[in-house]
């Protein structure tokens, strides 16, 4: 071990094996560099889910808690707009696993095709929920910066959403706490968005590799992380949307 | 070379650091700001916490201060609230999260698993860009006029009674935590992944277990103090939200979410620090560590466990008299693995040869005031005591036990152990064994005496106290300089040494981890081919058979 001059330039030497492009130095082989990280993401997403537990546990309370003030509000939402933004965004994971498949078969058409769907579904999905995020703001529903509870205190004077569910006027304190429910409403979409604008910035960029065939070479790990991303993101919007829409239906 | 100690350095006439090493690979200030290397950004990291720990040390000297006399005489109370505050916010986020993992665990965790770097070297050298940005977050904070909601941003008085710079430091936490998320997660990864054949998790040095226990908790922990904070952050901008009862939230539940966190962050900050001292104790009594599955599980046991206690923190905020039973027991069941771990080294230290190095000194300190900060914690832990000594200076003794007469210790014995490996020179044994020493007794006349001035109902977080506790205080500042001294002494010496040093060779403690078997400082490969473990960790028979081999091979 004295003589490290020695062994540093047979290290030099050895670190210049033959191995794709694509195999970063540090890992042994390919196999080993796809499973870590393939596994990163994994636990990535496994952080994430963390993060979005503390909204579903603030959410659940404090719907336990303002049940009536919660049900009301939750009737505000737009039922048709959030049916079918879940199904865009059902149909842009599907696009995206045809896009790791293309991938994996080297396919770069195919993979252009499939990954250009998933981000035009992605801004589909964006540009409904800015529309939704509108209508809140046109009824005063938008906490802390354009509020007012009017609408459940009296909701007659909002005659479309009372046609179908006849609800009964809120006392005073308990439609304050309709406030509380649109602060997580946005709380959780918003943060929902803020994560789909993510995917659909690393769609951009990867679209601009893609069409310079970075990932029809049979190194896929990238797209195929950025896939479990997107599903990722897609799943939480399946649970965000019974929780905000559907739960005081009926 | 005495009986009394294992060191055996290298001829010094002869001696030379390698010439091609991780440091001296590539020069420049961009090689540095752009590097993968793991030993290159655990070096940015050491150097960017001793910065903040030295920010956060000058105010617990101005803390110190404050209380050596009962008036406020030094400062204003909320100038002293401030104070405090953000002492707590560096300490905890910007240096003892990070301490260990982010600085010993990066630089030596891949060599131990026989990598060349951490899986995510990129990943890597993000995290310490965000831990940058958070210090500099939490510096602007300071420097506008500071935060003084404590460091635990209590609601709803961070979200409604203060107007100091909540968001700001609010933010550097979030921004800092993602830092540490990102650690852990590439360590975790690395340990899977990237382990070189023969490598069994079984044969994983114990640090590498104890930084694997606490990557799991920075993982599933961090993410839920993150949203916490984006929602303190959102009540504070919006006037409405989930914490501030006014707003019909509810303030326990943001104890609850932060806490969740909060505590395994304690965790977070003592496990890679007891990985330090298995590996130190180890090597300085010459044994393998007793009982090595038992100390390994017992790290897992802690994080699994550790996450499960939260509300202890919150006996007196109006839990129920159940949840108070069940997370009472539950926090006396941690101190289960803990007390494994501290009777196994203490039998590993028997019949070892034990010999009194640096790294040693300090592990000995971590042992006896671990020993004493832990079991403070079970009389904290129980419901009856705890409602009597909670928000006293018994919880600020208890705390400062385990996280500076523990975790600093370790820190520090880490870096005593590991200094000849990154830097390829020794520091000096003798002046640093005095550091030692001074450090463990300005340690216990600092934070002695505040366990007595609790039980006497010495409330914390308050700038004046009634005259009959000044006594005690005046011991405590006192304490308080000897401790400064004792930390300021290794900034100089370590520095020192980097030129002046004993040239070290590779294994100056013939200690057994494969990092020891590799050229000091290392290549930036780590070895010059991939490792192969043919033998069992801590095996210094195997060590003792290499050397022969060597010195065969070299006659």
């Amino acid at each position: 071990m004295s003589d490290s001059t020695a062994i540093s330039n047979s290290a030099a030497a050895e670190a210049h094996q033959e191995h794709p492009a694509y195999q970063r130095h540090h890992f042994e082989s390919v196999d080993q560099q796809f499973d870590a990280t393939n596994f990163a993401m994994w636990l990535f997403l496994l952080t994430e889910v963390m993060f979005f537990g503390g909204l579903f546990t603030a959410y659940l309370i404090m719907r336990n808690w303002y049940y009536p003030a919660f049900v009301e509000a939750s009737h505000q939402l737009n039922i048709g707009w959030g049916t079918a933004n879940t199904a865009v965004l059902i149909l842009s994971s599907f696009t995206m696993a045809m896009g790791v498949w293309s991938a994996e078969m080297r396919k770069k058409g195919m993979l252009l095709l499939f990954l250009s769907l998933t981000f035009i579904l992605g801004l589909a999905f964006l540009g409904i929920k800015t529309i939704e995020y509108h209508e809140k703001w046109e009824k005063h529903h938008v906490p802390g910066l354009h509020w007012s509870d009017a609408s459940f205190l009296n909701p007659a004077s909002d005659p479309e959403v009372y046609k179908e569910y006849h609800d009964p006027p809120l006392a005073a304190d308990m439609a304050g706490k309709t406030e509380m429910y649109f602060f997580l409403y946005f709380a959780m979409t918003g943060m929902h968005a803020l994560h789909m604008i993510i995917g659909i910035s690393i769609l951009g960029f990867m679209l601009v590799r893609a069409r310079a065939g970075a990932y029809t070479t049979g190194h896929v790990t990238y797209v195929e992380n950025f896939g479990l991303y997107w599903h990722f993101v897609d799943i939480i919007w399946i649970f965000l949307f019974p929780l905000l829409y559907l739960i005081s239906r009926y | 070379m005495s009986a009394a100690t294992i060191v055996s350095l290298p001829d010094q006439s002869t001696a030379r650091i390698p010439k091609m090493n991780f440091l001296s690979k590539e020069n420049g200030l961009l090689s540095w700001l752009l590097t993968g290397d793991h030993k290159r950004i655990a070096t940015l990291y050491l150097i960017s916490i001793t910065f903040f720990f030295f920010i956060g040390g000058s105010l617990a000297g101005l803390i110190r201060l404050e209380l050596l006399t009962p008036q406020t005489s030094l400062m204003a109370a909320d100038t002293y609230n401030k104070v405090f505050t953000m002492h707590g916010v560096i300490m905890v986020f910007l240096f003892l999260v990070p301490s260990v993992p982010a600085t010993i665990g990066n630089f030596v965790i891949p060599m131990m698993v026989g990598a060349k770097d951490l899986a995510l070297p990129k990943v890597n050298l993000l995290s310490w860009y965000l831990y940058v940005v958070a210090g500099i977050m939490v510096v602007y904070s300071m420097a506008a006029g500071g935060v003084d909601t404590g460091w635990t941003f209590t609601s709803p008085l961070s979200t409604h009674y203060l107007n100091t710079h909540v968001i700001s430091t609010g933010l550097a936490i979030f921004v800092a935590g993602f830092s540490s998320i990102f650690t852990g997660l590439n360590f975790i990864v690395t340990i899977h992944k990237m382990r070189c054949p023969g490598m069994t998790w079984f044969r994983l040095p114990l640090f590498v277990w104890s930084n694997y226990a606490a990557s799991i908790l920075m993982v599933l922990g961090t993410p839920v103090l993150a949203i916490t904070l984006v929602l303190v952050v959102l009540e504070r901008t919006l006037h409405i939200g989930v914490f501030d009862p006014a707003y019909g939230g509810d303030p326990i539940l943001f104890q609850h979410l932060f806490w969740f966190y909060s505590h395994p962050a304690v965790y977070i900050m003592i496990l890679p620090g007891m990985g330090v001292i298995s590996e130190v104790v180890s090597t300085f009594s010459r044994k393998r560590v007793f009982g090595y599955t038992a100390v390994a599980f017992s790290s897992v046991a802690i994080a699994v466990f550790g996450f499960f206690v939260w509300a202890h923190h919150m006996f007196i905020m109006g839990i129920s008299n159940y949840a108070a039973l069940v997370f009472s027991l539950l926090t006396m069941l941690v101190a289960v693995p803990s007390a494994i771990k501290i009777f196994n080294w203490a039998f590993t230290l028997y019949k070892g040869s034990i010999t009194f190095e640096t790294p040693m000194l300090y592990a000995f300190g971590f042992m006896g005031l671990f020993t004493i900060g832990g079991m403070t914690g079970v009389f904290l832990g129980s419901t009856g005591t705890d409602i009597h000594l909670t928000e006293t200076y018994f919880i600020v003794a208890h705390f400062h036990f385990v996280m500076v007469g523990g975790m600093l210790m370790a820190f520090l014995s880490g870096i005593h152990f590991w200094w000849p490996k990154w830097t390829g020179r020794m520091y000096p044994e003798k002046i640093s064994q005095f550091a030692a020493v001074v450090t463990f007794i300005g340690f216990n006349f600092t934070f002695f005496p505040q366990f007595i001035l609790g039980t006497l109902g010495m409330p914390r977080r308050y700038a004046a106290y009634p005259p009959e506790f000044q006594a005690l205080n005046v011991f405590s500042t006192a304490g308080a300089t000897i401790l400064g001294i004792g930390y300021l002494l290794p900034i100089l010496y370590l520095t020192w040494s980097l030129k002046y040093g004993a040239i070290a060779g590779s294994n100056p403690w013939q200690a057994t981890g494969l990092e020891w078997q590799t050229q000091s400082p290392p290549l930036t490969e780590n070895f010059p081919e991939t490792p192969i473990m043919d033998h069992e960790a801590y095996d210094y028979d195997w060590l003792e058979h290499q050397e022969q081999k060597e010195v065969a091979s070299v006659g």
